[in-house]
């Protein structure tokens, strides 16, 4: 237990700000995600082949490669990404991107696939009938959008985008090969230093359960609140 | 883009993937038992038993399997009484550490896709079984298991390619897979697109013929 004292002496502090951390990186790529699914739903919906093919590529290419390979990927090339277009700009200084950025967003592209099969789905679930009754109502596109498809499509997206979640939280553990330090981060060097590891890596996990717990408790909350009426 | 790069990494990516196969392959086998043993302990009617096989799941689909590796790699050495044991033979080993953290996972997972598909079971059939005075274990093993093997294929392929995807993590506990391969050659030319490319390609390959497999295999036992 004095492991995890606060303070000076043990580890207690740092694994609660680690843990703050995880929490944030999980949030910033589940939202950089919906962005992403935002973008890509509406192209697997189109009509249209060539947009089609793009969202498919996305979703297909994402989720069939490792997630550690995508991060290296965002990793090794981030920097040189971003002074590539810099460079275009006429900027050809040594540019950092900081490795909250850069995990957020690799983690971000990947719930952003997941979160487009999802959102596929569910919009591909909801009955004909809701889309022509909008239209007999006359309701333009956003309301049409808003108003009908949207309330439905979340209802029935829920449950699978807390999955997609639990996905995102335990993939941020794999931003720690990036140095951010993240609860995995932390243990890491919790164990190196005081040669504990089975201790530090079990307590991770304790950590890891525990955010999982809470947030299914506070997502089935939110279950309930949108299938009002059901 | 260094396409020279490309052609030449293709050879050693590949014989890396030789590796991801047979850390995948081995851990799925082993997980499938594990799978099957402990959905059979969570249709148990004792409660304690039932408690069990649900926490065993709930653990290991509850945390990452980046710490479950660590865990077993790092945490498991630091315990004296096993680096006296005969285990300690196996513990010692990245390899193995690395196949009983993927089979434990998986089975965690192929578990709960065994049971739910047990579960979806129509009592119809197992009646039809009795009423044809077939004894309960060969109701069991030439009825329920055959079904529940039918019920859980879809699931159970896309089990395999997220543990396809899993087995990347063997590459932090120093072995060399194929994400362990790419990551050395992106460290050492500095070029991860390219890199990115054909190990991405290898992955996805094994993707689609995975996916393949298992749609070939669904149609084969579907119903009609």
């Amino acid at each position: 237990m004095e492991l995890l004292a606060f303070g000076d002496t043990g580890w207690g502090d740092e694994l609660f700000r680690a843990t703050l951390m995880t929490i944030a990186v999980s949030i910033s790529a589940m939202i950089i995600g919906f962005l992403f699914a935002l973008i890509f739903t509406p192209l697997k919906l189109s009509k249209n082949k060539f947009l089609n093919f793009i969202a498919n590529s996305y979703t297909t290419i994402i989720r069939g490669v490792p997630e550690l390979l995508v991060i290296y990927l965002f990793f090794f090339g981030g920097t040189g990404a971003v002074m590539f277009v810099a460079s275009i700009f006429g900027y050809n200084e040594y540019i950092e991107i900081n490795a909250f950025i850069t995990g957020a967003f690799a983690i971000g592209i990947i719930s952003g696939a997941y979160s487009t099969e999802v959102f596929r789905g569910a919009i591909q679930s909801i009955d004909k009938g809701q889309f022509e009754a909008a239209n007999v109502l006359g309701l333009n596109k956003f309301g049409k959008f808003f108003k009908i498809i949207l309330p439905q499509t979340l209802r029935l997206a829920i449950p699978n985008l807390s999955n997609v979640w639990q996905i995102t939280l335990k993939d941020t553990s794999l931003i720690s090969v990036t140095g951010l330090v993240e609860i995995m981060r932390q243990s890491y060097i919790a164990a190196g230093s005081t040669r504990d590891p089975l201790f530090f890596y079990s307590f991770a996990a304790v950590l890891y359960l525990l955010l999982t717990f809470v947030s299914m408790k506070l997502i089935n909350r939110l279950e309930v609140k949108y299938s009002r009426g059901y | 883009m260094d396409l020279e790069l490309m052609i030449n990494s293709l050879p050693k990516l590949l014989n890396a993937a030789v590796i991801t196969l047979k850390l995948l392959s081995v851990s799925l086998i082993i997980g499938l038992f594990i799978g099957l043993f402990f959905a059979i302990l969570r249709l148990n009617k004792n409660i304690f038993i039932n408690r069990f096989a649900y926490g065993y799941s709930y653990v290991f689909r509850g945390t990452p399997l980046l710490v479950q590796i660590f865990i077993i790699y790092f945490g498991l050495g630091q315990i004296e009484y096993l680096r006296s044991t005969i285990l300690w033979s196996i513990l010692k080993e990245p390899y193995w550490c690395a196949i009983i953290a993927f089979a434990l996972n998986t089975g965690a997972y192929t578990s709960e896709i065994l049971r739910s598909a047990f579960q979806t079971i129509k009592p119809g059939i197992i009646e039809a079984g009795k009423s044809l005075g077939i004894s309960n274990k060969v109701i069991f093993y030439k009825i329920q298991i055959p079904i529940a093997i039918r019920q859980s294929l879809p699931a159970y392929g896309n089990e395999i390619i997220l543990m396809m995807k899993g087995t990347s993590l063997a590459s932090t506990v120093t072995i060399m897979d194929l994400t362990g391969v790419a990551k050395y050659i992106i460290s050492t030319t500095f070029k991860p697109i390219e890199v990115f490319i054909v190990a991405g390609g290898i992955y996805l390959f094994m993707t689609f013929i995975i996916h393949n497999v298992i749609k070939f295999l669904e149609k084969k036992y579907s119903f009609n």
